[in-house]
């Protein structure tokens, strides 16, 4: 058996090189903490690829199937005898896949913000958040326990929020963080209501009892009721409700558009590739439950996934500044990921939906982080994210305009770069199980083609915008991470997934089906026509389209108005009708109470007080009299 | 001389010392001195305790020392600790280091105010090593008066009615208190002879459960007052806001857990069945504790009301998790009275060292501070990150291990509840976020503060040894649930045997 323990290491490195750069960064040059960062990085992304190699093909797999290996484990906290957090390595497919998206995509970004930082403030900051946020990511993927997965999401959720807040004198960063802190943690509540629902009804966290066909999840199957619900779909739907919020899944995605405030690395980082799959890989992580005991909980993930995507496609068609095009497209992009999960079944051919869902996670990763770098490139050469202030760009900027159009072609679905063969078996392991969903994510295809050929023909085609000074290339540490990737868009497509990561970790045999591959490009082709057609040259048909849509289109441009609809629940609702009345309650009825029976003792003792005058006339007044009142009632009572 | 009285001499010598010292220097060492030698002798019980236990001593107090005190009354002065109270020792023990150094500039009857600080922080010690519920009183009084020298003299704003108001609250609770525990004396010997208020031999006794559910209220309300049971808490606000720095950490910081620990040591444990019995009413209270401090606290603008109405919600899941009666929640109450009495303490501390050079403590006046007081402002995010519960820090492994707790109740009672109290994470978020942005984020609202200098080496001592200890319980919290549990395990017997 080979020792995986070594596994620690590629999470702990960042976690050691965030600490260092945390305590010493201001001690180093700038340039030197993006190096030593960079070069930590490097190490881990070594060590992921190195498992990677002897996981799928030193291993001696059991029974055909690729074995889950706990590389490393320890009992970090004791609930009572059966409950209790771990911390550890939990080494199967999806988790040492995950460590190369992660590892990969987080090295590209270190090496890119080398040059993109260059001259910022905080520039160790920078770098010691990225490896705190590449540690958090990392613990949460290879985690062996429900619990430790949700100490590391909340540590996403924190890295993600000093990210997003970087440039913390600018009002909107600081809003925008706070505002992905608190709805993901709103989600998170549910994710942790989950875990405790979990909690009763098994009594273990740990994820391979969990997901064991013969341990007490998946046994107990959907037989205990409650509200007509068997409490295990109760659990993986407020679970679930955890990945939708991180995940940016409708309605809890309100989020990750205003998360674009971080710099662009970040969102090429977080907000594209690694952190908002996070809870897609939740529920793929939670799958056999899912399936087995928990199918309405399925089919809940299934549609929000295929209506988040289309909302999010119709938005982005709309919005004029880029890194919000590619926020929409992103969660455009998860949903994809979601519904293939939440279509799927369990084992073999049945299981093709995980299997693409897995597998559009990783080519996505990608070509989405390779089109925010580019965003982040471009931004870098003309200083705004407007859409229309720029145009013409594809002379000024090469190597950008080359790997941007690369990366469309993926998003799109072109053979042969990566997106086409993952979303291929996204639509037909839909169109196999739903086909109302099919035909959403069909009409998606090609809304997706259309709005990122638009956001390329109007930032590279078009008129050329009065820039204050020419637009340059950008640096090589920043244009060479922009190649590599590119590299991967097109090539991650060949990676043979069902031989490597499904839902039962056995290979199955799988094709290309024509028959729903030429549908696919060719809607593909068409929303890249259109596109062609509106923005290559400066045309009014945009604007003759959008006056048609009228209120339609109006809606789609304010996001279907769900900021506002948040501002007034917590605004005016929780703020000035729940809270407001409660400081006013305590300072006036609670403390009122208080005042008061300390004014009733006051005052009472003010009355009583006129007894202890001193006067001896007084007392002896009332002495007699007393006394013969008391005689007289004595001789009353006597008398009776 | 045995290890626990050294508790309440070391204090008693540092203010003799502190008797004889010249100048305003002089004291500030004397004290940090002494309470330097407490840290060292806190961690060597903990140590010895840890060793007596590993070598297999099982007795449900360690280190025993009893002596009559009071014959014709049988009164003792009975020490002895147990985990609980060897955690709470170290808790006690840590804040009031990090007290006497956030005080550093206290220039006014510097003399008087080390003395009354340490005075009352004797007053805390003596509380959780008696075993004798006389002497236990004894010293909760200690604790709780020199409060009102405190805040009268050196406080701030409205400190004559604040100090009033506090003071009569806990003597109101103290009167309560009083009054349970001369029930439990009373009924402490059923078969005749000689009264007693030793604990351990009350908890042996089975007392009437009508008598039990009489004096069971009186108890929970009197040290809930100090632990900030709702509708009781108001004096926290006020008290907090007119209090000077140290006492403010030191109030919040251990004060409020005599509350908790008291409810737990005293009501719940001596009268099991009133517990059980009444538990209902006090979990409703404390679940409105919970939710409704966190929402008080969102409104508010001063940064010590803020800070107090969530240690309302904080100490409110204390004594929902001490009512829960069982051993992963009672474990998650002592973790979380020590998560918080730390983590409050920071908050308070940093308070003081913001307003020493701002002059204000409403968020709306400044902002921007991360720029101009880096170190201050980094030391206050991590105290609201610990506080909203993120893992790495207490705070997390002490909610997560009361919400488990609580949860493993079989009915749907208790599950509600929970889910209230679990929700409170959110509310939790939005107020600490809320002053992170207001206060530290954004651009510098008042130039004067640009000459602001940040953190001196004794606050960035004060500051640090806060840090370090809930980063140290969050980061490995292993040893702390397990010393903790530990001194529990008769508690829970004896709850479990009146449960069946």
């Amino acid at each position: 058996m080979i020792n995986f323990s070594y596994t620690v290491f590629i999470v702990l490195i960042p976690l050691i090189f965030f600490v260092l750069l945390g305590f010493f960064g201001n001690k180093f040059k700038p340039l030197v903490s993006g190096i030593i960062g960079t070069s930590g990085l490097f190490i881990s992304f070594l060590l992921s690829c190195y498992t990677a190699y002897q996981y799928f093909f030193v291993v001696p797999k059991i029974a055909g199937a690729f074995p889950k290996l706990i590389a490393y484990n320890t009992v970090w906290l004791r609930f009572t005898d059966t409950l209790h957090i771990d911390l550890g390595v939990l080494l199967d497919p999806i988790s040492v896949m995950m460590l190369i998206v992660i590892t990969t995509v987080s090295f590209m970004v270190h090496l890119y913000s080398i040059g993109y930082m260059k001259g910022e403030k905080g520039y160790e900051r920078f770098f010691s958040f990225l490896s705190l946020f590449t540690f958090s990511m990392l613990g949460l993927v290879i985690a062996t326990n429900i619990f430790q997965m949700y100490i590391f999401w909340e540590l996403v959720g924190v890295s993600s929020y000093l990210l997003i807040g970087f440039y913390y004198e600018k009002d909107s960063a600081v809003a925008a963080s706070k505002k992905a802190f608190i709805v993901t943690r709103f989600a998170d509540l549910g994710f942790l209501i989950g875990i405790l629902i979990l909690s009763i009804t098994t009594k273990t966290f740990d994820f391979i009892s969990l997901t064991d066909p013969k341990g007490p999840a998946l046994q107990q199957g959907s037989s205990i009721l409650f509200l007509g619900l068997s409490t295990m779909t109760w659990s993986m739907i407020f679970v679930f409700m955890g990945g939708a919020g991180k995940s940016a899944m409708f309605p809890l995605h309100i989020w990750l558009p205003d998360a674009m405030e971080g710099p662009t690395p970040v969102s090429a980082l977080i907000h594209a590739a690694t952190m908002v799959v996070a809870g897609v890989y939740l529920v793929a992580r939670m799958f056999p439950i899912f399936v087995i005991s928990a199918p309405a909980a399925l089919t809940v993930v299934a549609y929000v996934g295929a209506f988040t995507s289309l909302f999010a496609a119709v938005i982005a068609c709309t919005q004029y500044d880029i890194k919000r095009v590619l926020a929409y497209s992103t969660m455009s992009q998860i949903g994809y990921m979601m519904l293939a999960l939440g279509v799927s079944g369990y084992g073999g051919h049945e299981g093709l939906g995980y299997m693409a869902s897995m597998f559009h996670l990783f080519t996505h990763a990608f070509f989405k982080a390779l089109l925010f770098l580019c965003a982040g490139a471009i931004i870098h050469a003309v200083h705004t994210n407007y859409m229309t202030e720029m145009g013409g760009l594809r002379k000024h900027l090469p190597i950008t305009h080359l790997t941007f159009l690369i990366a469309c072609f993926a998003i799109a679905g072109i053979p042969p770069f990566a997106g086409f063969f993952s979303k291929d078996e996204i639509l037909a392991a839909a169109f196999e199980n739903n086909k109302l969903l099919w035909a959403v994510e069909y009409a998606v295809a090609g809304i997706t083609a259309f709005y990122m050929f638009r956001l390329y023909y109007r930032i590279f085609w078009g008129k050329e915008q009065h820039y204050s000074h020419p637009p340059h290339e950008a640096p090589l540490v920043m244009t060479i991470p922009l190649m590599l990737l590119a590299v991967g868009a097109i090539l991650a497509g060949l990676v043979p997934f069902q031989n490597l990561v499904t839902s039962d970790s056995l290979p199955f045999e799988n094709h290309i089906e024509l028959g729903i591959a030429i549908p696919s490009i060719l809607i593909a082709l068409l929303g890249i026509g259109i596109a062609t057609i509106f923005y290559r040259k400066e045309t009014n048909l945009p604007q003759k389209i959008t006056r048609t849509l009228g209120s339609f289109y109006t809606a789609a441009y304010h996001k279907f108005y769900f900021d506002e609809l948040y501002l007034f629940i917590t605004k005016k609702i929780l703020f000035d009708r729940v809270s407001t009345p409660v400081a006013w309650f305590d300072r006036h009825i609670v403390d009122g109470m208080m005042n008061g029976v300390s004014y009733v003792t006051n005052s009472v003792s003010g009355r009583i007080k006129g007894f202890q005058s001193g006067q001896l006339q007084q007392y002896a007044w009332v002495f007699v009299s007393g006394a013969i009142a008391l005689a007289l009632a004595f001789i009353y009572l006597w008398t009776l | 001389m045995d290890n626990l009285t050294l508790f309440i001499i070391i204090p008693l010598l540092t203010i003799f010392g502190i008797l004889f010292c010249r100048d305003h220097k002089q004291v500030k060492i004397v004290s940090a001195i002494g309470m330097s030698l407490q840290l060292i002798n806190a961690g060597i019980l903990i140590t010895m305790f840890l060793l007596q236990r590993a070598a297999g001593n099982t007795d449900m107090m360690l280190f025993v020392k009893d002596v009559v005190w009071y014959p014709s009354l049988n009164i003792h002065y009975f020490v002895g600790v147990d985990g609980i109270s060897v955690a709470m020792i170290g808790l006690t023990s840590i804040v009031i280091f990090a007290g006497i150094f956030a005080s550093w500039e206290v220039k006014d009857l510097s003399k008087e105010f080390f003395i009354s600080l340490i005075f009352l922080s004797s007053g805390v010690f003596g509380f959780f090593i008696s075993l004798d519920l006389f002497t236990l009183f004894l010293f909760y009084e200690v604790a709780v008066i020199p409060m009102y020298l405190l805040i009268g003299i050196w406080g701030t704003g409205p400190r004559h009615y604040s100090a009033m108001k506090l003071t009569l609250m806990l003597m109101g609770g103290s009167a309560l208190i009083l009054v349970g525990l001369l029930g439990l004396y009373f009924h402490s010997n059923p078969s005749g002879g000689p009264l007693t208020f030793s604990i351990p031999a009350i908890s042996l006794v089975h007392i009437p459960p009508d008598v039990q559910r009489f004096f069971f209220p009186f108890l929970f309300v009197g040290f809930g007052v100090l632990g900030a049971l709702f509708p009781f808490h108001t004096w926290s606000p006020d008290g907090h806001a007119s209090a000077p720095t140290a006492v403010s950490m030191l109030h919040a910081g251990v004060l409020m857990k005599l509350g908790g620990y008291g409810c737990f040591r005293v009501a719940v444990f001596l009268l099991p069945d009133a517990a059980h019995q009444l538990a209902w009413i006090f979990i409703i209270l404390t679940t409105i504790s919970v939710i409704y401090g966190a929402f008080g606290a969102i409104w508010q603008k001063d940064l010590k009301y803020i800070n107090a109405y969530s240690s309302v919600s904080h100490c409110g899941l204390v004594l929902f998790a001490i009512l829960m009666f069982n051993k992963t929640a009672m474990n998650g109450a002592i973790l979380q009275m020590i998560s918080h009495g730390i983590m409050t303490a920071l908050f308070f501390a940093l308070i003081g060292m913001i307003y020493g050079r701002t002059h204000t403590r409403y968020i709306n006046e400044m902002g921007g501070l991360m720029k101009v007081m880096p170190f201050l402002a980094v030391c206050y995010v991590i105290a609201g990150l610990a506080s909203l519960g993120l893992p790495g820090f207490s705070g997390f492994v002490a909610e997560m291990t009361i919400f488990v707790g609580a949860f493993q109740h079989n009915d749907v009672f208790h599950r509600v509840v929970t889910v209230i109290a679990v929700s409170s994470i959110v509310v939790t978020a939005v107020y600490i976020l809320r002053v992170v942005g207001m206060l530290l984020l954004g651009r510098i609202k008042n130039d004067h503060y640009l000459e602001i200098t940040d953190a001196k080496w004794y606050e960035k001592l004060s500051t640090g040894v806060l840090i370090f200890s809930i980063t140290a319980i969050g980061l490995a919290p292993l040893w702390l649930s397990e010393l903790i549990n530990n001194g529990l395990g008769p508690i829970i017997d004896r709850l479990l045997v009146v449960a069946h």
